[in-house]
């Protein structure tokens, strides 16, 4: 605990990283999840609804599962094998891609549809495409969106399953917070483990105080600059 | 603002997010809980990365999943404790050629209050049976790990077959040595771990040491090199390097240097 | 400024208009021909079809027969791009009043350092001038539809529709819209604006269109249709509207 309180270098490597492959699969699935959850939202096709009903139970994906899926990718006999990705970061990464694509895609197609449909007349009688709302749904939806990247970096900061098999919690490689908290209690450690619990909680609302903060902020310079 | 946040966020991403420092010489081990949770890996590996520049990345799995994983071919040495197993695996043409490394023991922990009175016994296989005869709890790892297998060859000793109790008094975790203890711990179940994991252990409870040295209870950690005619990115050379170097006489000693609380957990025997 | 005399020949008409939903007939208009200037209010009771008759001159819902001609060709891409329309409940978008301005300016392709001009022109018109960057979403009834309509002139439109654009608002915002709504139509725009209130037709219409049942009841000058309705249920209209 002292450990802890002292700032110990090993362990603030250990939030770091955590940090670090967290945010970034974040920022990738909202690459992905963004475009796809507001095409969904505003395309009309056959098979749509079923589309979505998919995309929904993907948000319930067991880690364990998807991890287990990226390491037969990646491992050695898989097919990208020769990529030498498994037991990287990256391959951390790509497992919490996975995980939370489905949950920015699937909040983004709840939001953007309410949206659309607010502004579906307008836009059509301004002469606006349903291709040509997407960006401007999303910018519009931007403040509903951020608490969907929060809900996805919940997910992905606080995943254990997944990151412990396609990373291997290898020290000082691929360690994070969750698959040292996990190999702590498998050492008895369980006092250490719950401070480590604690930290995680700490990182959790501090990343949404500062998100929300600084939505707001940037809401307030974006309307003064437009 | 939203400009500045992004790119701050790349900053803190973009830096090491890819694999860190990839010119480093690296080798991935497949080992198991025992030797990580003992700290034993902790303690020696420094020495072998500070001689070689050659760095050791430890994935800790149960045997049976390390085993898997090497024939995956992901992973270039394997460090495990099921003589049979790796036998099997060098046979198969997964590995290249195993080597004894060193050995400790199990032992059966069990409650204080010790239910099935084997307290102080020096034979496993009698205590199993008294174990099973009054189907007093007992966690397993249920896991198809070293010692896992370890367990079910004493069950078999003892002309027992426990799992048909599977779910009653005989509870498989199906987890690591450590979460298996956690269990025990929680419950007060009799338990066979590796003496090492138990000595470095923090969640004991209300359990100690009831059984010990009995001969059977021998457990030998063996290593081998993963057969780069199965897998040709297995890395060789570095992989051969450790392997010599854990068997040769400065990792022999240092296997042997290693103490908690005062006592040596493991013990060192390359022929 | 638009010509006028062009504005004065181009004739936005009606044929063979009908519209059925689950066996109800909401639409049926044999022919209407609005050739005059304008402005040109719908009247009529509420669920008279009103609104659907707008939303079909601009194209927003396509009937399930019959078809809406500009200048004697059947209503296309050119045509809609021509028109602008403003609605009941003002959709504006989630961003400054300015921002909500550039949007429309933006896609017709004019330049960055027009478009701050034609914003700042367009602002002091609806009298927002002091809004530039305030959030669209934070305006008072009044404003919001002020600034709706100022988006929909940023388009530059021959026509101009209007859905009941000031029935949530109080007389004083009323006011102020309808003298924009003049202003507009002085400068050439083509209005054809929904309303149900009476006194808003005697003051804005050229020419009233009356609706009852999805039909057209009847189609002239606002001081014929208003002092002397030929159809009973126009007169039935107007007797109720002044009672309230």
């Amino acid at each position: 605990m002292a450990l802890i309180l002292n700032g110990d270098a090993e362990l603030w490597a250990i939030v770091l990283l955590s940090l670090k492959v967290s945010i970034f699969a974040v920022l990738i699935s909202a690459l992905i999840g963004m475009p796809v959850g507001a095409a969904l939202a505003v395309a009309r096709f056959p098979g749509r609804r079923v589309l979505i009903v998919l995309m929904n139970a993907l948000m319930g994906f067991p880690p364990v599962v998807v991890g287990l899926l990226v390491y037969l990718m990646l491992s050695r006999s898989g097919p990208l094998g020769v990529l030498e990705l498994l037991y990287t970061p990256t391959a951390m990464i790509i497992a919490q891609v996975v995980l939370v694509t489905p949950i920015i895609a699937a909040l983004t197609r709840q939001v953007v549809e309410m949206l659309a449909e607010e502004y579906s007349e307008q836009l059509r009688s301004l002469g606006v495409s349903r291709l040509a709302s997407v960006p401007v749904l999303l910018w519009d939806a931007r403040l509903a969106l951020v608490t969907a990247l929060l809900a996805g970096f919940g997910r992905a900061i606080a995943e254990v399953g997944a990151v412990i098999i396609v990373g291997g919690n290898i020290n000082h490689v691929t360690r994070v917070m969750t698959t040292t908290i996990a190999l702590e209690t498998s050492k008895g450690n369980l006092a250490l483990a719950l401070a480590l619990g604690a930290i995680l909680i700490g990182i959790a609302v501090a990343v949404n105080a500062m998100v929300s903060t600084l939505s707001l902020q940037a809401e307030r310079e974006g309307l003064r600059h437009a | 603002m939203i400009r500045n946040v992004i790119r701050a966020a790349w900053i803190a991403v973009g830096l090491t997010a890819a694999p860190v420092s990839a010119e480093e010489p690296f080798i991935v081990v497949q080992s198991t809980t025992s030797t990580q949770n003992s700290g034993l890996l902790d303690y020696i590996l420094p020495g072998f990365e500070a001689e070689t520049g050659i760095d050791v990345r430890v994935v800790a799995v149960g045997t049976g999943q390390a085993i898997r994983n090497a024939i995956n071919g992901d992973g270039d040495v394997l460090l495990v404790h099921s003589k049979l197993a790796e036998d099997q695996f060098v046979a198969d043409g997964w590995g290249v050629e195993r080597f004894d490394v060193m050995y400790n023991d199990f032992v059966l922990v069990g409650p204080k209050s010790d239910p099935a009175k084997v307290r102080g016994g020096m034979d496993i296989v009698a205590a199993l049976t008294a174990v099973s005869e009054v189907e007093a709890p007992f966690a397993s790892r249920g896991d198809d790990s070293g010692t896992h297998k370890a367990e079910m060859r004493l069950w078999d000793w003892a002309d027992a077959d426990p799992t048909d109790a599977s779910g009653t008094w005989y509870r498989e975790t199906g987890s690591g040595m450590g979460a298996t203890l956690n269990v025990a711990s929680g419950m007060g179940a009799y338990v066979l771990t590796d003496r090492a994991t138990w000595q470095s252990f923090g969640n004991r409870g209300d359990l100690e040491i009831l059984v010990e040295g009995d001969p059977r209870l021998f457990n030998q950690y063996g290593i081998i090199l993963v057969n780069p005619d199965k897998h040709p990115q297995v890395r060789v050379s570095a992989g051969q390097r450790f392997i010599d170097w854990l068997i040769g006489p400065d990792g022999q000693a240092a296997i042997a240097s290693y103490k908690l609380e005062g006592q040596q957990l493991f013990f060192p025997n390359a022929k | 400024m638009r010509d006028l005399t062009l504005d004065m020949s181009s004739c936005l008409s009606v044929d063979g208009v009908r519209i059925t939903r689950k066996g109800k007939s909401l639409l049926n208009v044999p022919h209407l021909a609005l050739d005059g200037p304008g402005p040109t209010l719908i009247l009529g009771p509420n669920g008279s079809g009103k609104s659907l008759l707008l939303r079909c001159l601009h194209g927003l819902i396509v009937s399930d027969r019959g078809q809406v001609r500009q200048d004697g060709v059947a209503l296309n891409a050119d045509h809609k791009a021509r028109q602008a329309m403003v609605f009941q409940q003002p959709v504006l978008l989630r961003r400054s009043v300015a921002a909500n301005l550039d949007f429309v300016l933006k896609r017709q392709g004019m330049p960055r350092s027009a478009r701050k001009s034609r914003i700042e022109e367009l602002l002091a018109e609806g009298g927002l001038d002091g809004k530039v960057r305030q959030s669209a979403r934070s305006l008072s009834g009044g404003e919001a539809q002020r600034l709706a309509i100022l988006r929909a002139l940023a388009l530059d439109p021959e026509t101009l529709f209007l859905d009941e654009p000031t029935s949530a608002l109080d007389p004083n915002a009323t006011q102020m819209i309808e003298r924009m709504i003049l202003r507009a139509s002085t400068r050439g725009v083509r209005i054809v604006m929904v309303t149900h209130d009476i006194g808003q037709a005697r003051r804005l219409a050229a020419d009233i269109v009356m609706m009852q049942g999805g039909h057209v009841v009847e189609h002239g000058a606002a001081k014929q249709v208003l002092d002397a309705p030929k159809s009973d249920a126009a007169r039935r209209y107007l007797a109720g509207g002044l009672v309230t």
